[in-house]
């Protein structure tokens, strides 16, 4: 039988206290998924092996994604050690200002809420994010740092990439080592896979009231 | 010992500065390599077919103008040379550059970006298939214009004989590569930089 997607009901849509963002923010959004997620009850030991961590369950969008529990739970641990391993390499903050930046280049309002909010908090300089998300990428930024790794993440978010010798150079005159360039380019390549998930299976809804 | 084929399409070695660099970040390169598996593994092929897979991943990184282009196409080309043939056919007139699309109605419209919304033609589909060629226009539509995506184009998929489960897997697939072929492209520029 031919499934049917799900859709956020009319009345919902139209209301402007119920309607879809569609503006960046750095404020907390949820995300309703298109498709149905695998009900609770239907969750195997191996879906709980894809889903890393057992409290997404409760969230909707790992519920659906882990339909394919392998890739799932791959593409998981792929994304802990890139974002969350601070063994050397770039910041915290410039690992999420990396996210944000592909995360705005692609138009993921969702995404880019997230990780701004995260490059917010982790640099102190939720001005500076909103610049970012207000004006776009190519907005002023007078940290050096800040703008090789904005710079890196749109040159390799578009297609084709644009990612190139002069982007590396940049990272490295901003005083970046090798890993913190490494940690970049992963940061911005694995929001290019995070977004294409985020943007095509659901969509943002408004902050809580 | 299997390959790792980010290793491979980057031309790293045991020893080399890159290969020292990935090794800082294990988890990642293990899990990389895991996702490749998991995609093009699979012990479950229920949903989504080799071949479906094969030339999604190919269509992906050939839309992408990645110099990855060359490993998947032997892999599809092992699996369906007619499919690889129809693909290549369609490919020029295909083939665009990204991201563009529409945000919705508000303070972004003014950044929304026209560009080509492609369909296969009637020589592809008469060879891949209706399923498979609602596949590889929403494939294009995931490449160069995800913000463009709607539960219109899913039920489209839904409506061309593609489950849920199907989806999350296509879904992935595209967007994993997406993924693959920029690291391999920001690995290949620093590769060059390092001393």
């Amino acid at each position: 039988m031919t499934e049917t997607v799900l859709r956020r009901s009319a009345a919902g849509a139209d209301s402007a206290s119920t309607a879809a963002p569609n503006a960046f923010t750095q404020a907390e959004l949820g995300w309703e998924p298109w498709l149905a997620p695998l009900p609770v009850d239907e969750l195997t030991e191996r879906h709980y092996l894809g889903l890393v961590d057992k409290r997404r369950a409760s969230n909707p969008y790992f519920r659906l994604l882990v339909r394919d529990p392998d890739i799932l739970g791959a593409r998981t641990r792929t994304d802990n050690d890139i974002f969350y391993n601070e063994k050397g390499g770039l910041t915290r903050a410039l690992r999420e200002l990396s996210a944000a930046s592909a995360s705005r280049t692609n138009g993921c309002i969702f995404c880019a809420s997230v990780h701004s909010r995260f490059a917010a908090h982790h640099s102190k300089r939720p001005d500076d994010v909103q610049r970012l998300l207000d004006d776009g990428t190519a907005a002023s930024q007078d940290d050096p740092q800040w703008r090789a790794v904005i710079d890196a993440s749109v040159a390799l978010t578009e297609t084709p990439t644009a990612f190139d010798a002069s982007n590396v150079r940049q990272l490295r005159e901003a005083g970046l080592d090798d890993l913190a360039i490494a940690d970049a380019i992963h940061g911005a390549a694995f929001f290019n896979w995070a977004n294409r998930l985020m943007l095509s299976l659901g969509e943002p809804t408004p902050p809580a009231a | 010992m299997a390959i790792d084929v980010i290793d491979h399409l980057t031309g790293t070695h045991d020893g080399d500065a890159l290969f020292t660099l990935r090794a800082q970040r294990p988890d990642a390169k293990k899990n990389a390599q895991a996702s490749f598996d998991a995609l093009f593994a699979s012990d479950d092929l229920q949903q989504v077919s080799q071949l479906e897979r094969l030339a999604v991943a190919y269509f992906t990184v050939a839309l992408s103008e990645s110099p990855t282009a060359g490993y998947y196409r032997d892999l599809l080309a092992a699996e369906s040379p007619t499919t690889l043939t129809a693909l290549e056919a369609a490919l020029p007139g295909a083939a665009t550059s990204g991201p563009y699309g529409d945000y919705p109605a508000g303070p972004l419209s003014i950044e929304n970006t026209p560009g080509l919304l492609w369909a296969p033609d009637a020589a592809l589909t008469s060879v891949v298939g209706e399923r498979l060629a609602a596949a590889l226009a929403h494939t294009h539509l995931l490449v160069y214009r995800p913000r463009d995506s709607s539960p219109e184009a899913l039920q489209t998929l839904l409506d061309a004989g593609w489950s849920s489960t199907g989806i999350v897997t296509l879904s992935q697939l595209v967007a994993f590569l997406s993924f693959q072929l920029r690291v391999v492209a920001g690995l290949t520029a620093l590769k060059g930089e390092l001393a």
